[in-house]
């Protein structure tokens, strides 16, 4: 692991072998190595075990899709369709949307509880907007600003209203967006929306593979810009600095606040986009679209092994774990499996890829102690 | 040997609701001058130099950086004023690399005209360029480590000390360096303040370890309840007369 080739070798090399062994160096996290003396130098079969054992686990929710997808191709004839994966894509698709908004969210430490009530008050205000209007830029656009707006409150009421946490403040919003759509809709479905909206919800992309939906290509773009500014973009190592240590970024000077908000409105605003799927889908605006789905969006970023304590999470794993919980949805149905066992199964799948997690994080530093033991 | 005067601090006060952290502290600091700040814990040297680097902004008082009046009244202003500061907690992002670590705040990014944060990184660039800064420092990292977090204390430390250093065009800050460091790493940090000095930044440096300050400072003034109540050389004559400030043992 260690690949410091000391050209110097006058220079102390500090925490590399040959210099750690003072145990006075009482600041040394627990997981640095002091390699002592040879006798309890492991076994090179140890390493390759845990090695192996880490690969599968650093794999994880992508090794437990698989295992699910394969488990259920075979239980049921159906679900390896064209047709049926297609129907999980549609399915999955706001979810993962959402998922990859929770994800910016929760890389700065917060939660956004009220991205569900967002979508429902977005697809309320595009139906409102279409109806009036009959045109579709007006509708996006509304229903975009919508989500946006509720983002924004959620920002600038955590950081500016000093609020202790995002949990109270997405609280709130939860409540008041869902309250707006329901005031807005006088509490009905609205039925109606563009040609536009409605192709990206229930279109399919009949111009490659007819059973891929349109809203799989949206999930792409949204995970790819995602991916670009995370990785690429200076804002993006700044989300991550943010959560790595909020007063380390605002020691360095990194405009922490801004930051910070700007998650929530992008948060907000992707409801909103997850709000242009299903409305789309079920040409319609509702008062009652996306319930829960705030909890359906944090457990793909918790099961895509996020870290709720900020800084650790990718947009690929955010989107692998809203997949597996399509998947499972898809499956059981399939198998008529009744609605409160689905409930379960998702709980105790949330659980195993949490702890996997865990675990994943106690083999690596077992696997750096017992590399440098063996160098 | 030292040049021109860098940082001066005046009357410098700042209170934490009843403590009196800082009582009208004043110092100055030349190019190419190791500054020591002494003093017991809780004298107010932490406090002292987070008003310099723009974590606290001073009740009153001014600051000057090469005789211009300076509002630094954010991190970014002293950032951008050339002063770099080694914190007592390091100030690491834990999750982040390296070099995201080095070049955290102050990414090489495209288009210029842009602002920073919406700018493209240039991750290879800032990947050769932290190479070149850990050679020319001296410093040993591990190459493949993903994160900072799963370094040793030591490395910890220089990483936030070359940090410092690399970007630092005037002064640099270093609040107890070697405090959780052992033997050869201490030597190392030492070293790396001393090339510092060769390279005509101004240098203060916050310690308990008289023998570090012995061997790096300039001049040495001692801090006691917000207030500065002394300046020695710091040569082996003078070092009863230091400890003795510092205790406040002429009380
Ligand atoms: N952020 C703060 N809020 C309130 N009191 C503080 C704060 N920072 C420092 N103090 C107080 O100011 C005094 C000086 O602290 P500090 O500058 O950390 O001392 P030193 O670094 O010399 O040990 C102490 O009494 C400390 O409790
Ligand atoms: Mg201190």
């Amino acid at each position: 692991m260690q690949h410091t080739d000391s050209p110097d070798k006058r220079v102390a090399v500090p925490g590399t072998k040959g210099s750690v062994k003072a145990p006075a160096n009482a600041s040394a996290p627990p997981e640095t190595v002091h390699p002592t003396v040879d006798n309890d130098r492991p076994s090179a079969t140890k390493l390759r075990l845990v090695g192996t054992v880490l690969a599968l686990l650093r794999m994880g929710p992508l090794l437990i899709l698989v295992i699910l997808v394969v488990l259920l191709a075979n239980l049921s004839p159906v679900f390896f369709t064209t047709l049926n994966l297609g129907n999980v894509l549609v399915q999955s698709a706001a979810i993962a949307i959402l998922a990859i908004g929770q994800l910016l969210v929760i890389l700065t430490r917060g939660i956004d509880l009220s991205v569900g009530s967002t979508l429902a008050l977005s697809s309320v205000v595009g139906a409102l907007v279409f109806a009036e209007t009959g045109s579709a830029f007006p509708t996006i656009v509304a229903m975009l600003a919508a989500g946006a707006m509720i983002g924004a409150l959620n920002g600038f009421g955590y950081v500016y209203g000093r609020l202790p946490h995002p949990f109270i403040v997405t609280l709130a919003t939860l409540s008041i967006a869902r309250g707006l759509a329901l005031g807005l809709s006088g509490g009905q479905p609205i039925s109606g929306m563009p040609d536009l909206v409605r192709t990206i919800g229930a279109g399919s992309a009949t111009w490659i593979a007819p059973w891929i939906p349109n809203a799989a290509f949206l999930v792409a773009g949204v995970a790819i810009l995602a991916i670009l500014l995370l990785n690429r973009v200076v804002w993006g190592r700044w989300i991550y600095a943010v959560g790595g240590s909020p007063e380390g970024a605002r020691r360095l000077g990194i405009p922490r606040s801004k930051v910070l908000v700007s998650v929530y409105i992008l948060s907000g605003t992707l409801a909103g986009v997850a709000a242009i799927v299903t409305s789309g889908r079920l040409n319609a605006g509702s008062p009652t679209f996306g319930q829960l789905s705030e909890l359906d969006a944090i457990a793909a970023v918790v099961i895509g092994g996020a870290s709720f304590l900020g800084g650790r999470g990718k947009v690929s794993h955010a989107l692998i774990g809203a997949l597996m919980i399509g998947v499972i949805r898809n499956g059981m149905n399939l198998l008529n499996i009744e609605a409160f066992l689905q409930l379960i199964v998702i709980g105790v799948v949330i659980f195993i890829a949490v702890e996997t997690d865990v675990i994943r994080g106690q083999l690596e530093s077992r696997f750096r102690v017992l590399k440098a033991a063996a160098e | 040997m030292s040049g021109a005067r860098v940082l001066t601090v005046t009357g410098a006060t700042k209170r934490f609701g009843a403590v009196l952290a800082l009582d009208h502290v004043s110092l100055h600091v030349d190019a190419g001058e190791v500054l020591a700040v002494l003093g017991d814990n809780g004298a107010g040297k932490s406090t002292l130099i987070k008003c310099i680097s723009g974590v606290h902004k001073l009740d009153s008082g001014t600051i000057e950086v090469d005789g211009v009046h300076a509002q630094i009244h954010n991190p970014a202003v002293a950032r951008h004023a050339g002063i770099e500061t080694v914190y007592q907690d390091l100030a690491l992002f834990d999750n982040l690399d390296s070099t995201a670590n080095f070049f955290a705040g102050r990414e090489e990014a495209v288009p210029s005209w842009l602002p920073l944060g919406m700018r493209w990184m240039r991750r290879t660039d800032m990947a050769k360029h932290s190479a070149e800064i850990v050679g020319r420092l001296k410093i040993n990292l591990p190459q493949k480590v993903a994160s900072v977090g799963m370094m040793s204390g030591g490395q910890r430390q220089a990483i936030a000390v070359a940090r410092s250093a690399a970007f630092a065009s005037r002064v640099v800050i270093l609040d107890e360096p070697t405090a959780a460091l052992g033997l050869r790493e201490s030597r190392q940090v030492l070293d790396l303040i001393l090339r510092l000095r060769e390279e005509g930044v101004a240098v203060i440096v916050i310690s308990h370890a008289m023998d570090h300050v012995m061997e790096i400072a300039d001049r040495a003034i001692v801090m006691r309840r917000g207030r500065v109540v002394g300046e020695e050389e710091p040569t082996p004559e003078n070092r009863n007369r230091l400890v003795s400030l510092i205790v406040g043992g002429d009380d």
